[in-house]
């Protein structure tokens, strides 16, 4: 059946099983490929996404749940991709592999939007739901405070 | 990600230095100009290539061809930094393309923390030969000596009359010129980017989405497909019924894959694959199959059954793979005897991108496939052994990969999605669940050791056993292989760096029940956790400071050779005349970590440090680690301090980056990891039952030193990772003074 949702900004029509996670309609039938998946359940945050604001994992999110409510996947998250988030994260070089980094932003920027002024156990109690292999922890826990600095 | 232009038959090719490495001067053509064959050499020359790694455009841009894998390791940073110094271009004018696998590259598998430390040369060398030839093509324009004229910023310069000329108009008169196999390489003191800690190149997509992993890649008409394995390596079909799976929406058709065959290799792994219009659909009928399976040989493996086993080996008379002195008299004539157990358990490499790759079977027969492959010619060569067709007619794409840590050198994902593709007639993506991943790899191998020391009556170690264990990655090549051997003692075992008068290292057999393969500095992980644990013992045993012993018993500076003592000692593929085992830089490196540490300085009750080297992939790594456990048994790492003697470094950040990632990884090992069996079938299978460490159980902070060094590169991906689980192992023993000689902690109930 067609739903129709609104992806970064704009109104796109699905034909797909409303039981579909929002995951895998961004990636295989919006063909957004930015949003990643990592373990389907909920375990990694790599599929995060914005759906109002909020962070949701898109693993375990039926796409119907997503109707009428904006979802902002990392495509979206600005124009010319420079997002103060995403500006830090190249200025300190977080990335390593970078799979699981679209999901760390889009954690990031919800959590600066709700707390400018984050402590590092702030930071470690937003962020721990996204699992970085390479390691990056110290770096993106940098990179979110020199962000919060540059608001300042 | 930018599909390398290829040089097709017709356009012009001409074949220089057969016998100096047969690099290839290869003249691409603009529209037009090229498309009816071959005009006269030089004229209307779009671009001019002095070998495989460097294409030099008339517009004035450097493509350079990224050849080996980026994981996350940086190369496809490291590798343009090396090329474009040596041509002196400029950074802002290269661009990157990545190569498809090709032997004409040269090694391609990116394993072995190889990138730099083998290829050093040959990019220095690449980069050089096109300065020379671009130098070579001003000299003939402008009728002046080619010892008159150098490269700087892009350009050729003759000093002499003030001409210069940028890269790009030199394209013409290079397409001339045959080019050079050789060039002399740049001082050390001349370098604008070896060194330099150049941004990531990959950093813009890597942070808007923009970036193609081998998951992304999506063709016209394409399948999805989810595959059910069978849960015991190398078991089979017996039945299945895909009634159900069938029914589920979007299923498009349900195939049963080949039985597998021993060995197993990087070849299909068999099971039922449900073909469907998007991934989703695909799992869901995946779900709805009901099999029937034989689980065949290694349908019994049991984890706790053959820990059992392990460990008795471990215990019992040994194979000698080194003998230094006369270890049974020296234990007899000793003070006192220490002897030890360690128990490492299977790892799953677990990389955040699980295997995934594409492949369409083209017009002519061949495959074309798009994969995360750390090994692109392994993958051409198992994809044509699939199909049945030659390795030139398999084409294959590296895409970035979501890492790797060893996972991805084996093709066997990339055979499944070329399978599909022929048996459908459709472009098959395969998307390995991250259960798949974490039930159906290749396992870092399971270890016991037995270690045993003869002290004096000083407490000087005089004699020491160390008996290793484990089922070998050998065994996924050949089932006749019985335990340990060839270049798996190499990774920390035999290249024991110890002064001790009386050494005795042996091997044990053990049969594999899973496919075995490597992670992340391979064997180095679980030798070094009961070898830097038992020396750090032994300190104890002695009644002297963990670092102060550690200095003691790696001894006066010389350098080691293990063939001195019998041992069949390979070093990493290089020579020890150009990379020894240098106990002088070892203990500079024990020296260095301890002092940023603070070594000695009061600390908070229940902390406390564990100091850990490890010398691995020719390069060594120590690590200090603070830890605290509270009164509940909690376990926290506070901080964790790296010292790292890479010889040459490239890129100072992304050698940090790596060290920091191996804090994680490591802590990951020493807190978390274990892969058990039951019935044959791997019990964990997702992040929940598989646990990594996250943000909140990173360190406060890891701190990371890069000693200065001319010496040749060492690896730098895999070597930080060794040192970290027995650091902190001793810095719990430090804090508790209870001795844990078994991974993960997590199974003490410590975290």
């Amino acid at each position: 059946m067609a739903i129709e949702l609104t992806i970064n900004g704009q109104a796109v029509s699905l034909d797909v099983d409303p039981n579909m996670p929002l995951l895998w309609a961004i990636r295989d039938l919006a063909g957004l490929t930015g949003t990643k998946f990592g373990c389907g359940k909920a375990l990694c945050g790599a599929c995060n996404v914005h759906l109002d604001g909020q962070v949701m994992r898109s693993c375990v999110i039926p796409v119907s749940a997503a109707v009428g409510r904006k979802v902002t996947t990392i495509e979206g998250l600005t124009a010319d991709g420079n997002h103060p988030v995403q500006v830090a994260w190249r200025e300190l070089n977080v990335a390593q592999c970078g799979y699981c980094q679209s999901g760390q932003i889009m954690s990031a920027v919800a959590l600066l939007e709700r707390n400018p002024k984050p402590t590092d156990d702030d930071i470690d109690a937003a962020m721990s739901g996204n699992i970085c292999r390479c390691g990056t922890y110290t770096r993106i826990r940098q990179a979110i405070h020199k962000v919060a600095e540059g608001q300042s | 990600m930018s599909e390398l232009r290829h040089i097709s038959r017709r356009e012009f090719l001409k074949r220089t230095g057969q016998a100096g490495g047969g690099l290839v001067l290869a003249l691409t053509f603009t529209p037009g100009c090229g498309r009816a064959g071959p005009g006269p050499a030089g004229i209307n020359a779009a671009s001019v290539a002095p070998n495989v790694y460097v294409n030099v455009r008339s517009d004035g841009i450097v493509e350079i061809i990224c050849h080996r894998s980026e994981m996350g390791q940086g190369i496809r940073t490291c590798l343009p930094q090396i090329i474009a110094d040596e041509m002196d271009a400029d950074w802002d004018r290269i661009e990157l393309l990545q190569a498809l696998g090709d032997a004409k590259y040269g090694d391609q598998n990116t394993d072995g923390s190889t990138s730099i430390r083998n290829q050093f040369d040959l990019l220095r060398n690449a980069g050089a030969t096109a300065r020379e030839m671009l130098i070579a093509a001003a000299a003939a324009e402008w009728g002046v000596p080619a010892e008159e004229c150098s490269a700087r910023e892009h350009a050729v310069h003759h000093e002499g009359s003030g001409k210069s000329a940028d890269f790009g108009e030199l394209v013409d008169a290079a397409a001339k010129l045959e080019a050079p196999t050789e060039a002399p390489f740049k001082s050390r003191e001349d370098y604008r980017y070896i060194g330099k800690s150049m941004d990531t190149i990959d950093g813009f997509a890597f942070t808007t989405g923009q970036a193609i992993y081998g998951i992304d890649t999506v063709l016209p008409d394409m399948l999805y497909a989810s595959i059910e394995r069978c849960p015991a390596s190398g078991g089979t079909v017996v039945s299945f019924d895909d009634a159900k799976a069938r029914a589920v929406p979007g299923v498009v058709d349900v195939i049963k894959l080949p039985d597998p065959t021993s060995p197993l290799l990087f070849n299909l792994l068999g099971g039922v694959a449900v073909l469907a219009s998007n991934t989703w659909a695909a799992q869901v009928g995946r779900e709805a199959l009901q099999v029937e399976w034989d689980l065949g040989a290694n349908g019994k493996h049991e984890s706790a059954t053959y820990r059992e086993a392990l460990v008795k080996s471990a215990t019992s008379a040994g194979k000698p793979v080194l003998t230094r002195g006369d270890t049974a008299a020296a234990f007899k004539a000793a003070k006192s005897l220490h002897e030890a157990v360690y128990y490492a358990p299977y790892l799953s490499q677990a990389p955040m991108e699980p295997p995934a790759a594409i492949a369409r079977i083209t017009e002519d027969g061949g495959c074309e496939a798009w994969a995360c492959t750390q090994n692109p010619q392994a993958a051409q060569d198992t994809v044509a052994t699939t199909l049945g067709i030659d390795k030139e007619m398999v084409k294959v794409h590296v895409t970035l990969l979501g890492g790797g840590f060893g996972r991805k050198s084996k093709p066997d994902f990339i055979a499944e999605a070329a399978w599909l593709a022929k048996q459908t007639g459709r472009p098959v993506k395969v998307t390995w669940t991250r259960e798949d991943d974490i039930r159906h790899g290749y396992f870092h191998s399971v270890s016991a050791q037995y270690l045993k020391a003869g002290l004096d009556a000083d407490g000087n170690t005089t004699s020491l056993l160390h008996r290793s264990c484990f089922p070998s990655i050998m065994s996924t090549f050949d089932p006749g292989a019985t335990g340990p051997g060839g270049f798996e003692l190499d990774l920390g075992l035999i290249d024991n760096p110890y002064d001790i008068a009386n050494l005795q290292i042996e091997t044990a057999d053990a049969k594999a029940h899973l496919r075995i393969g490597w992670l992340r500095s391979v064997c180095n992980v679980f030798h070094a956790f009961a070898l830097c644990g038992f020396v750090d013992e032994l300190a104890h045993v002695a009644g002297e400071d963990p670092r102060d012993h550690l200095l003691k018993m790696l001894g006066k500076p010389r350098q080691v050779d293990p063939a001195d003592d019998g041992a069949n000692y390979t070093n990493y593929g290089l020579p020890l005349e150009n990379h020894p085992i240098d106990i002088a830089r070892i203990a500079a490196v024990v020296e260095k970590v301890a002092d940023m540490a603070k070594w000695g300085r009061a600390l908070p009750d229940g902390h406390g440090l564990g100091i850990a080297v490890h010398r691995s992939f020719l390069s060594i790594v120590g690590s200090v680690a603070e830890v605290s456990v509270d009164k509940s048994g909690k376990l926290v790492v506070h901080d964790i301090w790296t010292v790292v003697d890479a010889g040459t470094v490239i890129n100072p950040d992304r050698v940090t980056s790596q060290m920091e990632g191996a804090a994680i990884f490591g802590m990951s090992i020493a807190l978390h990891g274990e892969i058990t069996a039951k019935d044959g079938a791997v019990v964990q299978g997702n992040y929940d039952s598989y646990p990594v460490v996250r943000m909140s159980e990173a360190p406060d902070a890891i701190h990371v030193h890069i000693m200065e060094s001319t010496a040749p590169p060492g690896g730098v991906g895999e070597p930080g990772v060794p040192p970290v689980a027995p650091a902190i192992v001793n810095a719990y023993f430090a804090a508790t003074g209870k001795r844990v000689r078994e991974l993960p902690l997590r199974k003490a109930g410590l975290t």
